[in-house]
């Protein structure tokens, strides 16, 4: 065992020797090899970990919502509703909520301005703001921030206090203030609400319930906690797959690259096999050898690759990415992933990506390396 | 100095990419067990199940990609007749093909 360890250690030498020679050549390859790598290994840790974070998070999401749909589109919703849905059986802690849009044109951001629950009480004229607000209109705890009625009258609310930044993710664009602001804001009448949440008592029933509220109030829209984890597991799945086959031109590329680099080998390869077949190296020494060198390029770049998309995910927040979320947003919420990685994945990008180098590169070489020596260095 | 020490001594090219493969494979294997830190998740949590939120706030350039969960099929498209979604972000948002709890069709009950 010890002498085949040493022999391996001594191929390993070699090899880098070898390629060391072809410097240019191999860091060209190496570099090609790990920006595919980086990208492929960055969209799916990015994309599995978001869609983790999501169902975590969102495991806490309202068990049921009613939404009020007039001519298609979402209205609000009365309290008589409300009391509908609070007395059928198994339905508990029913409660309307108030949340809308409102776009900001001082500075083109949408902002969400919601009336928290009887927990996070909030005093008329205070505002507890979202991060990503904050940084946007550069507000601190104390200062004021204005927004424009629809009537284009200056709304005056004091900034009691700033989400924490490690809910930036939920809450990057949250306006929080009080109920009577809120109606004031929006000129709503007292009796409506923007949708109805509840909880079921019996988690088995959620469906039953659900049917219940669509047969008593017909011309309401109900959305299950299962269907807000579903929107987010097959929207990153359905991301993931874009990006991915957006990618696939460059894979393409890649493959013909590394095809090309592996499968002719220069005159230069062949010359240096004819030697050392004429020096005493058997077929198998020199197919150890090429095979050395196709896993430390092809292993070696997916590696550092591998590890570089791991800490641009979790530690630089993806930033390369954020451009492609944020679109025509203003306000991007900075947020760091929690690191969550499905070997799977992992073990199959692997898998796709250093396999084929390696088996491309060993036909040739089988062949150049049974020909005579002779024949070979001439 | 013996001959046996030199050569033990030797710079050898082998050692510096066993270490380094070592050190990636040791990062991958270590990645996989990552995510257990759950305290992180904690503020967030809270928000969500105290408030009652439903979505995150990834994209905020449109109302029915800020609240995915909460727009049904037809909010990309409702600004005029014949719109069509122009927003950056809905080229990468699937069409939402739920909302539609087990066996009750809610979009079709109008």
């Amino acid at each position: 065992m010890k002498i085949w360890i040493e022999r391996q250690r001594s191929l390993i030498d070699f090899t880098v020797a070898g390629l060391l020679r072809r410097k240019v050549r191999n860091l060209g390859l190496m570099a090609v090899y790990s920006c595919v790598v980086f990208i492929l290994a960055t969209v799916m840790l990015f994309t599995h970990s978001l869609r983790k974070e999501a169902s975590v998070l969102l495991s806490d999401a309202p068990e049921i919502t009613v939404q009020r749909v007039i001519m298609g589109r979402h209205a609000l919703i009365e309290h008589t509703d409300l009391d509908v849905v609070s007395k059928i059986r198994g339905a508990r802690h029913a409660r309307g909520r108030l949340w809308g849009y409102f776009y900001d044109t001082a500075n083109g951001a949408n902002y969400t301005l919601m009336v928290p629950d009887k927990v996070h009480t909030i005093k008329q004229g205070q505002v507890q703001i979202g991060a990503g607000v904050a940084r946007a209109r550069d507000l601190k705890k104390g200062k004021f921030l204005f927004l424009t009625t629809n009537r284009g009258k200056l709304f005056k609310l004091q900034v009691s206090g700033i989400l924490s930044t490690e809910s930036e993710l939920v809450s990057s664009d949250l306006v929080l203030m009080s109920e009577q602001d809120y109606r004031n804001f929006f000129r709503l009448p007292s009796n409506v609400y923007t949708d109805l949440v509840l909880n079921v008592r019996n988690s088995r029933e959620v469906t039953k319930i659900a049917e219940k509220i669509s047969a008593v109030l017909p011309d309401s829209r109900v959305i299950t906690r299962d269907d807000i984890l579903r929107t987010y597991e097959s929207l990153f799945s359905w991301r993931e797959g874009i990006l991915l086959a957006l990618l696939g031109g460059a894979l393409c590329s890649f493959i013909i690259f590394a095809w090309d680099k592996t499968s002719g080998l220069s005159a230069s390869e062949r010359q240096e096999i004819g030697i050392l077949k004429a020096v005493g190296w058997e077929t198998s020494d020199i197919l150890t050898m090429k095979l050395w060198e196709s896993v430390l390029i092809s292993l070696g770049a997916f590696l550092f690759a591998y590890t570089l998309a791991y800490l641009h995910v979790f530690y630089f927040s993806a930033g390369l990415l954020e451009p492609v979320l944020k679109g025509w947003a203003i306000l991007y919420p900075q947020f760091h992933l929690t690191p969550e990685v499905d070997p799977l994945q992992v073990m199959t990008l692997l898998f796709f990506t250093v396999f084929p180098y390696v088996a491309a590169t060993l036909v040739p070489i089988w062949r150049a390396a049974i020909i005579d020596p002779d024949t070979v260095m001439r | 100095m013996s001959h046996k020490g030199k050569t033990a001594d030797r710079f050898r090219y082998s050692d510096v990419v066993l270490m380094l493969f070592s050190i990636g494979l040791l990062i991958m294997i270590g990645s996989f067990f990552g995510g257990r830190d759950t305290q992180s998740r904690a503020p967030a949590r809270e928000l969500v199940s105290s408030l009652g939120l439903s979505d995150l706030a990834l994209f905020t350039e449109a109302r029915y990609l800020r609240h995915l969960s909460q727009a049904d099929l037809h909010s990309a498209f409702q600004d005029h007749p014949v719109s069509f979604d122009h927003f950056p972000g809905g080229s990468l948002v699937m069409p939402r093909l739920i909302g539609i709890t087990e066996g009750v069709d809610h979009e079709n009950m109008d």
